[in-house]
């Protein structure tokens, strides 16, 4: 038996990599961003000592407001809630993060590898904002979804934390036991654009 | 559909976003072991089930997945207000008259 551990993503059996490039015409534009590292945090966002822990360890401020989201050269920081929040960060690095923030961190909170448990998909293109219309209930105008803002709802009945990554470009948190059933919703609300793969 | 305000991502969201929970503000007994199982069956089993004013938990379950308080018209479906977990309503029955 062989010691290595040969890592998939949720839409592994998808052969995206044999797919990207073969339409270059595509109203929308699927990319999926496999096997980052996703880090569930929960903690008092009323504790100064928790939030410059975190800033700490992220160099980026956590975002305390509702629906908010952050940025840092290593991590992405979404807010899930008002005592939690969800970490991004590269492949590899989400141990090291992890022992970091629990090093710096005092008190209440808890850190969780949840990497396995979801994955991330991007959508843009042309025709994204139709897509998005088809698949979930929440008002995509600029002025009730601005960049940055995630937001918790439903993606075609699947739960999903949309974040806008631009005006035309969204990022999905999508469940693993979700993501076929979001990768075939897409294949087909995309039919009429056309779907190209990146 | 209804359009519900969840006090914690401070916006309205859609109801398919939200499961209901059952009634509001039942407190769990400091002293269960010295309740009767008559009193304890009224707090684990028994709920109002009124005609009009309702206080009811509700949870958003596909948002931020906190619970919180609706007071609700049973009748109507109006939702009068919204309101965080620990706090007490500002609309009651007999406020309304």
């Amino acid at each position: 038996m062989s010691n290595l551990i040969q890592v998939e993503s949720p839409l592994h059996h998808a052969q995206l990599d044999q797919l990207i490039g073969q339409s270059q015409s595509g109203g929308i534009i699927f990319h999926e961003a496999a096997l980052f590292g996703h880090l569930n945090l929960r903690g008092n966002a009323d504790d100064d000592a928790f939030l410059t822990g975190v800033q700490e360890v992220l160099d980026v401020a956590l975002p305390t407001t509702a629906c908010s989201s952050a940025k840092s050269e290593s991590a992405q920081i979404m807010w899930l809630a008002p005592d939690e929040w969800l970490i991004v960060v590269a492949s590899g690095s989400e141990y090291d993060v992890e022992e970091k923030l629990r090093a710096t961190l005092k008190g209440h909170f808890a850190v969780s590898d949840i990497s396995g448990a979801q994955t991330l998909i991007e959508l843009s293109g042309m025709n994204v904002i139709d897509l998005m219309k088809k698949s979930t209930g929440y008002d995509l105008h600029l002025d009730s979804f601005p960049i940055g803002k995630v937001v918790g709802t439903t993606f075609a009945k699947a739960g999903a934390h949309i974040l806008r990554l631009s005006e035309d470009k969204f990022q999905l948190v999508i469940r693993r036991s979700f993501s076929d059933y979001v990768w075939l919703w897409i294949q087909q609300s995309s039919k009429e654009y056309g779907l190209s793969i990146v | 559909m209804l359009h519900i305000y969840c006090p914690y991502c401070e916006e309205m969201r859609e109801e398919e976003e939200f499961n209901p929970a059952g009634q509001a503000h039942i407190e769990r007994p400091l002293q269960p072991e010295e309740l009767s199982d008559e009193q304890w069956a009224r707090y684990l089993f028994f709920r109002k089930n009124p005609r009009g004013l309702h206080h009811e938990m509700w949870v958003h379950a596909h948002g931020c997945r906190k619970y919180f308080n609706i007071t609700r018209n049973t009748v109507t479906y109006q939702i009068m207000e919204t309101y965080k977990m620990g706090l007490q309503p500002n609309i009651t029955a007999s406020k309304e008259g």
